[in-house]
């Protein structure tokens, strides 16, 4: 490109004036919709945020709405969860592209792998908000990302048989999730280990009549049983019509607290330890029996919403990073990669050394691009995040339309948080427009 | 001698099918590996369309997956309701006039613009691009406010054509950048020639420029629609009731009502899946000319 300094005035001549003309006539409409809907506006919006919330412009206030926003804390929220969707989105959305692209290049379906990838950047980030959002339920049985963590938490601990029973008496403590009976027994001792709050179904199947076990020399015997019958019975006694609790793991610790034996208890709720040498043991109910279920993780609460979104939003944007980059590979001289090869360089020699540096200027364009697209992140939060956590989720942009619209109508605060997203932008983007005029 | 050279004679590598399998089989790991990631970004969407198509009932307390185990309770009353649902018809009109007519506009004044900024000579041509480039940088955010007051002054807040004029704005910037691009790469010659024959900038532009350009305002053209089609903060905030503002609005109800969302979302959707496939390879050209070139 010559830029024209001090470019000299139209000629005078018939066909210059008339080239003039046609020049006008080209670009008339663009400058009046640029002037309009971006010149005009970009002027306004910086001068209203030195004025207050309401009128035409409201009254002088100086940087007042500046300082708000780094004194405001869902503002503050809002900045930092931005830096941290800087920190983390750019990163991983080119590394994912990256990886994906070399990835699909030794496979023959990669067109199809590809297309799949590629598909969310098709549809709006609102409806991939609003489509993860019913991923992330909490209900294990609803959400298919808790789901997954369910099955998985289940390989590793499977929930207890008695996720939400309650020791009957006082004679049972808990101990780190064991309930563990107060009194110390020795051996030829009958624990009574009374449990209550299990609903009729949750009874383990094949409970019969608890059956309190009768002493025997050497042993330690005892009982678990469902402390409670309809009518309500006595607490702590072993009574007609109370069921035994079948598969509960039962501990016997000795006087220094460890677990010397453990057991299971039959159908009738009675279990036996035998060969117990003298000395005093504590009896108890071991805590696997109350380990909860997966209850889910609460993606679209507070703590979570923001790495939630980042999944989503990663989600996205590695189909872009993936195209762009595969592009840039295709591009690549081939015989510089068989030359390393051939010199004996391992694949992952070969991508670290040759691939990723001549891929670097690819790379920095999908970088750059992705700082600029997640600084203006707006539509996903505001779908997937529930209207409770928004203030947790908050993002710039988000920030901004809540300030100025959303029933707030702060027009001079909401003009201050334009200007300081678009000059966060400016540097980025300038960055981009330098290449192109390099290229030009 | 002939005895000497057979044995010399290095035995040419021979595809056979033992050969194919063990190759196959140590792709194996990557096959599964890429097949799993694929996979992971298949679900989302399906799940999106399983769960519109099962009655409220059950996926108020179930999980979509489990329609693989009861392919009986698939049904389409929830779309059949949806398009009985108030305003559900005039939001998908609405986003598609406003989808439609912007991207004519921006195609239209994008590809004037690109035209004269790469073949017409006039002073000051290249400043005046470098500005119109440089407009890239403005959020749309910078011209919400503004415009919002404008729009009321003069009456026109809340209509389609202020949701156009403002998309259309906005994507000028980039298509300008892109058209001109392409424009300025299409022979010399041709335009020489035709101006030679005495043929004015008009007729240059309408019948050699569009048509030679159409590969390029083929990608524009796509890539605005989708653009528009998906937005969100524009028509909320001017108070038009597009599909994702339809979509919104059911969102922020009290009860959310998963038999009416889930629908509508998937019908939000259909229609850019649909072009992206019509149209995937100017979308990808697009996509290159303007993050790479």
């Amino acid at each position: 490109m010559e830029p024209l300094p001090g470019a000299a005035p139209p000629q005078p001549s018939e066909e210059g004036l008339s080239r003039y003309l046609a020049g006008t006539f080209f670009l008339l409409p663009a400058i009046v919709l640029l002037g309009i809907w971006l010149l005009y506006p970009t002027v306004y919006t910086v001068v209203r945020s030195f004025f207050g919330q309401s009128g035409y412009l409201g009254s002088w206030v100086g940087i007042d709405n500046y300082r708000t926003l780094f004194t405001t804390s869902t503002l503050v929220t809002a900045i930092k969860n931005n830096a941290i969707w800087v920190g983390v989105v750019p990163a991983f959305v080119t590394a994912l592209g990256l990886i994906f692209a070399v990835l699909t290049e030794r496979v023959r379906w990669a067109v199809a792998f590809k297309t799949v990838v590629f598909l969310p950047m098709a549809i709006s980030a609102f409806a991939t908000g609003v489509t993860w959002r019913f991923m992330y339920l909490q209900d294990p049985s609803q959400g298919a990302v808790n789901a997954l963590g369910r099955s998985v938490h289940e390989a590793f601990s499977s929930p207890g048989v008695l996720s939400n029973a309650l020791p009957s008496t006082t004679s049972l403590q808990n101990h780190g999730g064991a309930l563990v009976l107060k009194t110390p027994l020795h051996p030829g001792g009958v624990a009574i280990l009374g449990l209550t709050g299990i609903a009729p179904q949750d009874m383990p199947s094949g409970a019969k009549q608890a059956v309190k076990p009768a002493p025997k020399s050497g042993d330690v015997e005892g009982v678990v049983w469902r402390d409670f019958k309809p009518g309500g019975g006595k607490p702590g006694v072993v009574e007609q019509g109370e069921q035994g609790i079948p598969g509960v793991t039962v501990e016997l610790r000795d006087s220094s607290g460890k677990v010397v034996q453990t057991t299971k208890t039959d159908a009738d709720g009675s279990f036996d330890f035998s060969g117990v040498a003298a000395g005093t043991y504590n009896t108890g109910i071991g805590a696997s029996t109350f380990a909860k279920p997966f209850g889910g993780y609460s993606w679209l609460g507070p703590k979570l919403i923001t790495p939630a979104l980042l999944i989503a939003y990663i989600w996205i944007w590695a189909g872009f990073a993936m195209v762009v980059i595969a592009a840039g590979l295709s591009a690549m001289p081939r015989d510089v990669l068989e030359a390393a090869r051939t010199d004996g360089a391992t694949e992952l020699q070969v991508f670290r050394r040759v691939t990723v540096p001549l891929l670097a200027p690819v790379l920095s364009v999908v970088f750059i691009t992705m700082i600029i697209n997640v600084l203006k992140v707006f539509d996903i939060v505001i779908a997937l995040a529930p209207d409770s956590v928004q203030s947790n989720a908050n993002v710039i942009a988000l920030a901004m339309w809540r300030t100025a619209f959303s029933g707030n109508n702060d027009f001079g605060a909401g003009s201050a948080i334009a200007v300081f997203l678009f000059l966060l932008v400016i540097p980025v983007l300038a960055l981009n427009i330098q290449r192109f005029r390099r290229e030009v | 001698m002939a005895a000497a050279a057979e044995t010399v004679r290095i035995p040419a590598p021979r595809d056979t099918t033992a050969a194919r399998i063990v190759r196959a089989l140590a792709k194996t790991p990557l096959q599964l590996l890429l097949a799993g990631i694929g996979l992971l970004w298949l679900v989302p969407t399906i799940g999106l369309f399983v769960t519109s198509i099962l009655p409220a009932s059950f996926i108020s307390t179930s999980g979509w997956w489990k329609l693989f185990a009861h392919p009986s309770l698939a049904t389409f009353s929830n779309y059949s309701a949806l398009f009985h649902t108030a305003g559900l018809t005039g939001a998908l009109k609405t986003t598609a006039y406003i989808a439609v007519g912007n991207t004519l506009i921006v195609v239209v004044v994008g590809a004037l613009a690109g035209y004269a900024f790469a073949w017409l000579d006039f002073p000051g041509r290249d400043w005046l691009f470098v500005c119109v480039i440089g407009l890239l940088v403005v959020p749309l955010q910078m011209a919400l406010i503004p415009m919002f007051r404008l729009y009321n002054t003069f009456g026109i807040g809340g209509t389609t054509l202020s949701v156009i004029l403002f998309h259309a704005a906005f994507g000028l910037p980039f298509a300008v950048f892109l058209l001109r691009n392409f424009f300025v790469g299409i022979p010399k010659d041709i335009l020489e020639s035709a101006r030679i024959d005495g043929a004015s900038e008009i007729w240059i532009f309408l019948r050699l420029i569009l048509p030679l350009g159409l590969p390029a305002i083929a990608s524009l053209a796509i890539f605005q629609f989708l653009w528009t089609w998906n937005d969100l903060i524009v028509s909320l905030t001017f108070s038009v009731t597009t599909m994702n503002v339809f979509i919104f609005d059911q969102l922020r109800q009290f009860t959310q009502s998963i038999d009416v969302i889930a629908p509508a979302t998937f019908i939000s959707l259909i229609v850019p899946l649909a072009v992206f496939f019509a149209f995937q390879r100017y979308f990808v050209q697009g996509l290159l000319a303007g993050s790479v070139k």
